[in-house]
């Protein structure tokens, strides 16, 4: 009997979840939609009620009414498997993200464990889409995902486990009552950069929307998908996305601690503020290029996590001052953003030089 | 899915080095970066481009035997719809061809208002290049900015044309009629707004890093061979060769202006673009000079609305349009019509350097080449 009212409330849990997260989605779309808009000085949705609401509503009626092709060469069962394994594994993970104290369907003493293992499922689905849709934009898109995220993946773990070694718990709930009095922005700067940058990776936004990158693979695995399935990747991004944003603000931000307004109100705050900073990216970067990206990722983003565990781990041993850790992270963080400045921007001073020197030239015959 | 390879793949050694992953790709002419419905054919290794075969002629109208079958005053229309993205500097192209045909003098007024409206619209231009190639390599943003600029411009076209695009307004030996008697004020208020769109779409793109390390040495060509290529307009002058027809054959009333002509250095995508952009601000130059000296007289052609018949005989003209030089080739055996017009399109020239150009990139390159390359269908295929 205990065990019916234990499966009744988790799949009560589950529904207030599933309608949470598509109002999540909806309200991200619109967001999103704005802040671009005012990010490139224009207005943005203002036609669909009150300040432009109603777009993602009206966006999702108009994808779900459209029509479902299916390409004639693809692999049917694939084609249709892929989809599911994405949303399903960008759902699957919210089991265990508290919202709150309390806001949690399951709470799991392994929760960050749990979180990064069925994350990367969702590469699975995306591998499949290119394949399943027997289109060569499809296939590279799907190969490039699979690079890119796997890739990526290993900073976000080993950021994610420098966390728990100083929190010394795998418990989301655990993590954020740790940071209670300091949250581990101040105690890992560089860890806090590298795994929103990671992030951004993981879901792949900009400057790292690569395998979907319009102008060259036109969509990649998405390319020959239309309608509601289309729908169901985009649903699944921007949950991801959100799952992200999330994390960063639970490992990093205090999740949802904070004065005066309750736990889950702060906890939205705060990602929303890191959902509004990925936006922000958006609108201002290029895209990378596949292999200026897997070099970024093998040689910046995976020495600097190992630095971030190991200076962790460091300072869980000797029990140092708090404040030790701060420094040495602020520097490795300092180190490694003045190298990378250097190098990206070494064209610039390269030009600059030679113009002087030939504006010399001139001056001097 | 079967398909034999069309193309011979030029590097041979790199297919010895990789046998089981290379195919063909095609891309285009329904692919969203390639500029409308130019079509390529990518042979590729993964990610890496070992060739390439550019098919062209979706656009193809046969505007120069269409141009047979019009009298001269009827040909401007045909001009606009070449370069549709610069078409004062294609209907000055032609007009200079009848003109010096003929021997007519244009009144200085004329060629005043000629010279604003083309520099104009090279800066429309390359505000679309600049808003394309941010496309391109990915930033959404810069596309905003520079196409309010060139809506300004547009504008004021409207406002002097008539029309926004098409605008059929440079006679052979003049202007169709004066411009509004509100166009000093009309510049006076565009040009502003129009430096700080330039300026917004250069800032936010053309040092950006990323941006940067997208486009910095990516394809470089030396002068040499963009010489022998064929190359002209802001690809050669990217190679640091400092050739501009304004320049070096000043036509019109450009050896009046005090401007310069940007040159880069290394002759890559990155400064391709730093050229382009450095040029609006060069033609924001000529364009304020021009309307301090702007000259008061009429406007209209000294052989008024006739039907014109030049003299038998050849004459080729070349001017510099933003995506190159452009050359009219016209033949006339004295009849209103003209017995042969040829046109020396800088798209087509500069575009049959995409071979050569992709060699050694990689797939995320071939959008951004192709995006440098800054090429118009229409001109293209005419």
């Amino acid at each position: 009997m205990s065990f019916l009212i234990d499966l009744g409330w988790s799949a009560l849990g589950l529904a207030v979840m599933f309608l949470a997260l598509s109002v999540i989605v909806l309200s991200m779309v619109w967001l999103e939609r704005k802040t671009l808009g005012r990010l490139q000085r224009r207005y943005g949705p203002t036609r669909t009620g009150m300040f432009g609401l109603m777009q993602p509503i009206a966006d999702a009626v108009k994808l779900i009414i459209k029509e479902d092709i299916i390409p004639e060469d693809s692999e049917k069962a694939i084609f249709w498997i892929a989809p599911v394994i994405v949303v399903v594994s960008a759902f699957i993970i919210w089991v265990t993200i508290p919202g709150g104290d309390n806001a949690v369907v399951r709470n799991l003493p392994l929760g960050l464990f749990y979180i990064v293992a069925f994350a990367v499922i969702g590469i699975l689905g995306l591998v499949l889409a290119g394949w399943g849709s027997a289109n060569k934009y499809g296939i590279m898109g799907g190969l490039r995902s699979a690079a890119q995220l796997i890739s990526y993946e290993i900073p976000v773990v080993l950021v994610a486990a420098a966390v728990a070694i100083l929190a010394q718990s795998l418990d989301m709930r655990e993590i954020v009552s740790q940071q209670a009095t300091l949250p581990y922005i101040a105690l890992m700067p560089l860890g806090f950069v590298v795994f929103f940058i990671a992030g951004l990776a993981e879901v792949g936004r900009t400057p790292f929307d690569i395998y979907h990158a319009e102008s060259e693979v036109v969509g990649g695995p998405f390319v020959e998908y239309s309608g509601a399935h289309w729908s169901v990747f985009f649903l699944a991004e921007y949950i991801n996305t959100f799952a992200i944003a999330a994390l960063t603000a639970l490992l990093f931000l205090g999740g949802w601690g904070g004065p005066a307004l309750p736990d889950v109100v702060w906890f939205l705050l705060k990602t929303y503020a890191v959902v509004l900073v990925v936006f922000w990216v958006r609108g201002t970067f290029p895209r990378l290029r596949i292999d200026q990206l897997m070099s970024f990722a093998w040689k910046v983003m995976v020495p600097l996590s190992f630095y971030t565990v190991i200076s962790a781990a460091v300072y869980r041993f000797y029990e140092w001052p708090w404040w030790s850790l701060t420094l040495m992270s602020a520097a490795g963080l300092a180190v490694a953003g003045w190298i990378i400045y250097r190098r990206m921007t070494a064209p610039v001073r390269r030009v600059a030089e030679v113009r002087a020197r030939v504006a010399a030239m001139r001056r001097s015959s | 899915m079967s398909t034999q390879p069309t193309i011979s793949p030029a590097n041979a050694a790199a297919r010895a080095d990789s046998q089981p992953v290379e195919m063909l790709l095609n891309m285009g002419p329904q692919h969203p970066s390639t500029h409308g419905v130019f079509r390529m054919v990518l042979w590729v290794d993964g990610e890496k481009i070992i060739d390439v075969e550019p098919h062209i002629g979706y656009l193809h109208r046969g505007s120069e035997k269409l141009c047979e079958g019009e009298q001269y005053h009827q040909i401007v229309t045909l001009f606009d719809r070449m370069d549709y993205i610069g078409n004062f500097n294609n209907e000055l192209a032609y007009c200079m061809a009848v003109e010096s045909l003929m021997g007519v003098a244009v009144p200085e007024r004329a060629e005043y208002i000629r010279v604003i409206l083309c520099e104009l619209n090279r800066i429309a231009s390359h505000l679309l290049y600049v808003g394309t190639m941010g496309l391109d390599a990915g930033a959404m943003t810069p596309v905003m900015f520079s196409f309010r600029g060139r809506e300004r411009v547009q504008a004021l076209f409207e406002a002097v044309s008539g029309a926004r695009m098409m605008h059929n307004y440079f006679r052979v030996g003049g202007l169709k009629e004066d411009v509004p008697d509100n166009f000093r004020q009309l510049v006076d208020e565009l040009m502003p707004l129009l430096r700080e769109d330039v300026e917004q779409s250069d800032r936010i793109l053309t040092f950006n890093e990323i941006f940067l390390s997208r486009l910095k040495d990516v394809s470089p060509i030396s002068a040499d061979e963009a010489i022998a290529l064929g190359l002209t307009g802001p690809l050669l002058r990217a190679c640091g060769y400092e050739y501009d027809v304004r320049k070096a054959q000043p036509y019109s009333v450009y050896d009046r202006f005090n401007f310069d002509v940007p040159v880069g250095l290394d002759g890559d995508c990155w400064d391709r673009h730093w050229v382009r952009v450095q040029e609006m601000y060069e033609s924001l130059r000529i364009v304020e000079q021009a309307m301090a000296q702007l000259p008061d007289g009429p406007v209209a052609s000294p052989l008024g609305r006739r039907l014109i018949r030049p003299p038998a005989g050849e004459v080729y003209v070349r001017a510099e349009n933003p995506r190159g030089e452009i050359g009219v080739y016209l033949v006339s055996d004295g009849t209103d019509k003209p017995y042969r017009l040829k046109v020396r399109p800088p798209s087509f020239c500069n575009l049959s350097a995409l071979r050569r150009l992709l060699r050694d990139t990689w797939l995320a390159d071939s959008v951004v080449v192709l995006g440098s390359l800054d090429i118009v269908l229409g001109e293209v295929d005419r």
